[in-house]
Formats: C-alpha cells, sequence, structure tokens
C-alpha cells in the first residue's frame, strides 16, 4: 500500500508540511511587508488627507495624477527616459567587459575586484557626495576635460547633461552585473567553440553565434533587476542634483517622497507608489513577452 | 602577430578602464587633506601637505554628535540585520531547495515576483502600517521584516546553492537520525559557506547603504545611523566652505563598507561567481 502523501518526494521521514514550516517566514513576511502594504497603498490612495483629516475621494486621486498633474507626468517620463537610456548602456558596458576579461587575462582577479568596487559602494550616500564634486564647474571631470583640450561643461545646467550625471553614477556601478555575466560566461562549454574554430569563425561571429544566445537567460534576468532598480532611482538625483534643473532629473520615486513627507498628501502619495507598481509590473510583463518571443523564434 | 596585438589592447583597455573606476575614490581621500582651492584647481590626487586635524574636526563634530555615535547607531541597525537575514533566509532556501509541499510553484513564483516588487511602491504603505503601530523612528522597521527572509535575491541565490548538494548526503543524515534543523546548520551551512558569508557581506553592504528607509523611517538626530549623518553634514555646511570636512565624513563612513569587502573578498567574489546571479 503507497502511503498517502506518496506524491512529495521528500527526504526520508518527512512529511508534506516540513517544507511549508520552513518557508513560513517568508509567507508571513510576504503577507506583512509586501502583500497588506501594496493593498492598503490602494485603499489609501482613495483618500484626500491631509495632516488631520481623510475624506474619500474613490478613484480622483489615480485619475488626477494620471490625467491632470504636470509634475507627475513629468516625472514618469523623466524615469523612462533614465530608465531606457541607462538599462541597455549598462548591459552593454558590463557584457562588453565581461567577454574582455574572459580573454585569459592575467590578473583577471585583481581587474575584477577594482571593476567592482563601484558597484557595492554604489548607492552610499558618501558616493552620491564624491560625484557631486567630480561634476562642478570646476570639479575633477571638467578639469580633465580642459587638459584634453575641450571647453568644460556646466554639468548642472542643462537637462541633458544633469541626466549625464546621474547615468553616469550609475554606469560606473557597472561591475555586478559584469559579475554575473562573468560567471555565466565560463559556464558555456567550450567545445561549442572549438567547433565554430574549425568551421573558420573568427571571434566576432563566435559572439553573436555562440556567445550572446548561451547568456540569453542571464541578460534577461540582468535586464528585469536594473530595470526594476532603474525605476525607483532615488538617492543620485535627490542627493546630487536636487530633481534640477526644471525638474529634469525629478523621478517618480522622488516624487512619492515629496508627496508624502513634504506635502502631507498620503492619499495622493499612495495613489502615485501604486501607478509607479502597476507600470514597473507592466514593464516587467514585457520584457517577459519578448523573451518568450525570442524563444520562440530560436526554436 | 594578430592575437598578440589584440591581446595588448585588452590589457590597455582594461587597464586605462580600471584607472578611470578607481581614481574617484583615491581623489576623494586625497582632497580629504585639501584647501578649497586645492580642490577644484587640480586633478592630481595627491595633497600639498597631509594634515589629519581635518579627520579630528570631521570626528567630533558632525552635527550634534560625534561620529561615533552615528557608527553606533548604524552597527545597532546593521548586526541584528545580519544575523537575522542570514538566518531566515538559509532557512527559507532549504525548504525551497531541499523539500516538495504543497503549493510549492505557487509560493517559489511569489517569491521571485517579490524579487520585482518596487520597494518605493510598498514604503509609504509600510510606513503608514508602521506608524499605525507606533513604531516609527525606532530601528524596529528596519531591522524586523529581516527576520521573514525579506531580501528576495538572497534567498534566491541561496536556493541555487542548496540544490547543489546531493540528496544522499540528506538521506544518510537522516537515517542517522538528524533532525531537520540540525541537519541544516550541522551539514548544508557548512556545504555552502561562500552563498553564507555572500548574504551576510551583501546584507551588510546593504544595510549600510540603505538611505531612503533610514530617511522616511528615522526622524530624531538622535537615532540617526551614518548614512543621514552624512546627509546632515552637507546640509549644514554650504557650498563654499569647509568642503574637505565633508568629503573627510564621507571617507570615514567608508570606512566598514571597504573593511568588511576586503575581508571578505575572495570569499565573496567567488561566491557570487558561482551561486551565479546577484545584483
Amino acid at each position: 500500500m503507497k502511503p498517502k502523501n506518496r506524491k512529495y518526494n521528500n527526504p526520508v521521514g518527512q512529511s508534506r508540511f516540513t517544507g511549508l514550516l520552513l518557508i513560513s517566514p517568508f509567507i508571513v513576511g510576504f503577507m506583512l511587508f509586501s502583500f497588506f502594504p501594496l493593498s492598503a497603498s490602494f485603499f489609501l490612495g482613495m483618500n484626500d488627507c491631509g495632516i488631520s483629516r481623510s475624506e474619500y475621494v474613490g478613484m480622483k486621486n489615480y485619475i488626477d495624477l494620471l490625467t491632470d498633474n504636470d509634475d507627475f507626468l513629468q516625472a514618469i517620463i523623466v524615469t523612462l527616459k533614465y530608465t531606457i537610456i541607462l538599462v541597455p548602456l549598462k548591459l552593454i558596458v558590463s557584457l562588453g567587459v565581461a567577454v574582455l576579461l574572459n580573454r585569459e587575462v592575467h590578473w583577471i582577479g585583481t581587474y575584477r575586484t577594482i571593476l567592482y568596487i563601484p558597484s557595492i559602494l554604489g548607492s552610499n550616500l558618501a558616493v552620491a557626495v564624491m560625484w557631486r564634486y567630480l561634476f562642478t564647474s570646476d570639479g575633477l571631470v571638467n578639469q580633465f576635460l580642459a587638459i584634453l583640450g575641450l571647453s568644460p561643461v556646466g554639468w548642472y545646467s542643462g537637462s541633458i547633461s544633469a541626466m549625464s550625471i546621474i547615468v553616469l553614477l550609475r554606469l560606473w556601478e557597472f561591475g555586478s552585473t559584469m559579475i554575473i555575466f562573468l560567471a555565466a560566461i565560463q559556464k558555456i562549454p567550450l567545445e561549442l567553440y572549438d567547433a565554430a574554430s574549425v568551421d573558420g569563425c573568427g571571434r566576432i561571429r563566435k559572439f553573436f553565434n555562440i556567445t550572446l544566445p548561451q547568456l540569453k537567460g542571464v541578460i534577461f534576468f540582468n535586464a528585469v533587476i536594473q530595470t526594476i532598480s532603474a525605476l525607483q532611482e532615488f538617492n543620485a538625483p535627490f542627493m546630487i542634483t536636487g530633481g534640477g534643473p526644471l525638474k529634469s532629473t525629478y523621478t517618480t520615486a522622488m516624487y512619492i517622497y515629496d508627496a508624502a513627507f513634504s506635502e502631507w498628501n498620503v492619499g495622493v502619495a499612495n495613489a502615485a507608489s501604486w501607478i509607479l507598481f502597476a507600470m514597473s509590473a507592466l514593464i516587467i510583463s514585457l520584457i517577459f513577452v519578448v523573451r518568450r518571443k525570442t524563444e520562440e523564434r530560436s526554436k | 602577430m594578430r592575437k598578440k596585438s589584440s591581446q595588448l589592447f585588452t590589457y590597455v583597455f582594461l587597464t586605462i578602464l580600471s584607472v578611470v573606476m578607481i581614481y574617484p575614490l583615491i581623489w576623494l581621500i586625497g582632497a580629504s587633506f585639501k584647501s578649497n582651492a586645492e580642490i577644484f584647481s587640480s586633478i592630481w590626487f595627491v595633497p600639498k601637505k597631509i594634515d589629519f586635524t581635518v579627520y579630528k574636526n570631521a570626528w567630533e563634530n558632525s552635527g550634534t554628535y560625534n561620529m561615533g555615535h552615528y557608527f553606533l547607531n548604524t552597527f545597532i541597525i546593521v548586526i541584528p540585520k545580519v544575523i537575522f537575514t542570514v538566518i531566515s533566509s538559509t532557512i527559507v532556501a532549504y525548504g525551497f531547495a531541499k523539500y516538495d509541499f504543497p503549493l510549492k510553484k505557487f509560493f517559489f513564483a511569489l517569491m521571485i515576483a517579490a524579487l520585482f516588487l518596487p520597494q518605493t511602491a510598498t514604503i509609504l504603505p509600510s510606513y503608514v502600517m508602521w506608524e499605525k503601530v507606533g513604531l516609527t523612528d525606532t530601528y524596529a522597521p528596519l531591522i524586523l521584516p529581516s527576520l521573514f527572509a525579506s531580501d528576495s535575491i538572497l534567498v534566491y541565490m541561496l536556493i541555487q546553492f542548496f540544490k547543489d548538494i546531493p540528496q544522499e548526503t540528506d538521506d544518510a543524515a537522516s537515517i542517522d537520525g538528524c533532525g531537520v534543523l540540525k541537519k541544516l546548520f550541522l551539514i548544508y551551512i557548512p556545504c555552502v559557506k561562500p552563498a553564507v558569508i555572500s548574504t551576510a557581506v551583501f546584507t551588510f553592504l546593504w544595510t549600510m547603504n540603505d538611505f531612503i528607509n533610514s530617511l522616511v523611517y528615522i526622524s530624531s538626530v538622535k537615532k540617526y545611523p551614518i548614512i543621514l549623518a552624512i546627509r546632515m553634514s552637507i546640509d549644514s555646511t554650504g557650498q563654499g566652505y569647509d568642503q574637505n570636512k565633508i568629503i573627510a565624513v564621507s571617507v570615514i563612513s567608508l570606512i566598514p563598507s571597504i573593511a568588511v569587502f576586503a575581508a571578505a573578498q575572495k570569499k565573496f567574489v567567488n561566491g557570487i561567481a558561482t551561486g551565479g546571479i546577484v545584483g
């Protein structure tokens, strides 16, 4: 006679509830710190709140934000623009450097560590302080441009250059993405490359016909992680540009923070949080769809 | 010949890139010893003279308390958080990797979804929740979530490691009469040491860097972690004077992260490399 829990393939002597018990901290944490806040947020977003008043207004906050709030719409556009510029750049740079590092370089460990350090310090405020100094009118970057014979740039005064400061900071932190690519590249079976060499493939064709397809999963993973963090960007513009000039680096996360903690309108801020959440979910599912499409094509 | 020259190019490129990447940090250390005029007049990092009074000033009076106070606050947050995260994440990862249970697929999907959840979207409703229970301006909102494996990316990494351990090891231990938790702590954790170290190091670094949570939850200066003290030192010093003091504060605040990274570097970087995935 088969035991009742036969279909659960567990280590000897364990019931099917052992696993459930082990992961229970995650379930409780998810309910408390993700599911509950997110659901509550949606309803909090239906109130018009001030410091000591709260009034139910239905979907008004959501509709106002999406149709009639220039600051918020501008913040969404800035965030999207920033994400679209940063993510592909960062993926290309980190993949490129990972490929170079993989070419049997001596001192690979040293290069890897040096290139990785910025990414672990990256979101620290001290680094934001440093970045602020680098781009002042007579800061390191402009001094360097002067040595090259180029004219100095007013980094903080133009909308494109201010955005570049933030993008460059995050690009400087490409190390963590690079390490993931490097580990994945090292797992590609060498026979694939050997066979290609026999067929007379050059380095560039090998990259496009072997490396890139083999890395599809990791590229996808990195793209998703980087997109999520770009959509949430707060520290860098908050500390370095203050969202300026003319709100050209004012991100959605900054809008939420200001709505909640400067204007104390918790209702609007929650509605904005929810719109950001919905937008992220939409973009991530879009990336998933693209991945499925490329997989179908390669079959 | 062609191979040689392309290899030379690789070295030149990587070396230039490394210098460009690391120079701002070296420059930052040098700049802490420079006068305002000197900071903005040369790209060379070596200061004209090295005088540690700036560090003494930075340590002693950044705001109302000295930096030791802010460091202490930071460690009151970081140390329990690291311990809780390591314990809760390994337990959860072990459950996912080695056990079969009802609705496993669903819960795993939930964990992946948590990975993709923008924190910015949940921070405000979480704040409202903590405010309702009267725990804002305490360290509870910063520390308690780590009891519940709140960083799913770390759980995900640990799962990859646990999966590599053969099932026979587990069965043998069960037959020898090891209980579930005994198995986890005596067999699994020693086997996946690099992953556990990575979990601890990442939690340490991320907590040191965590600005938005500290900013939102901690409002009294007395309880500020170091990251808010940096912000305060910038706000209280306008552009134009005492730049080197702000820079010195920044340099000091980076020391714990750099020290931990340096100490764990080898195990840590290899850990991520074998475990695959952590950003």
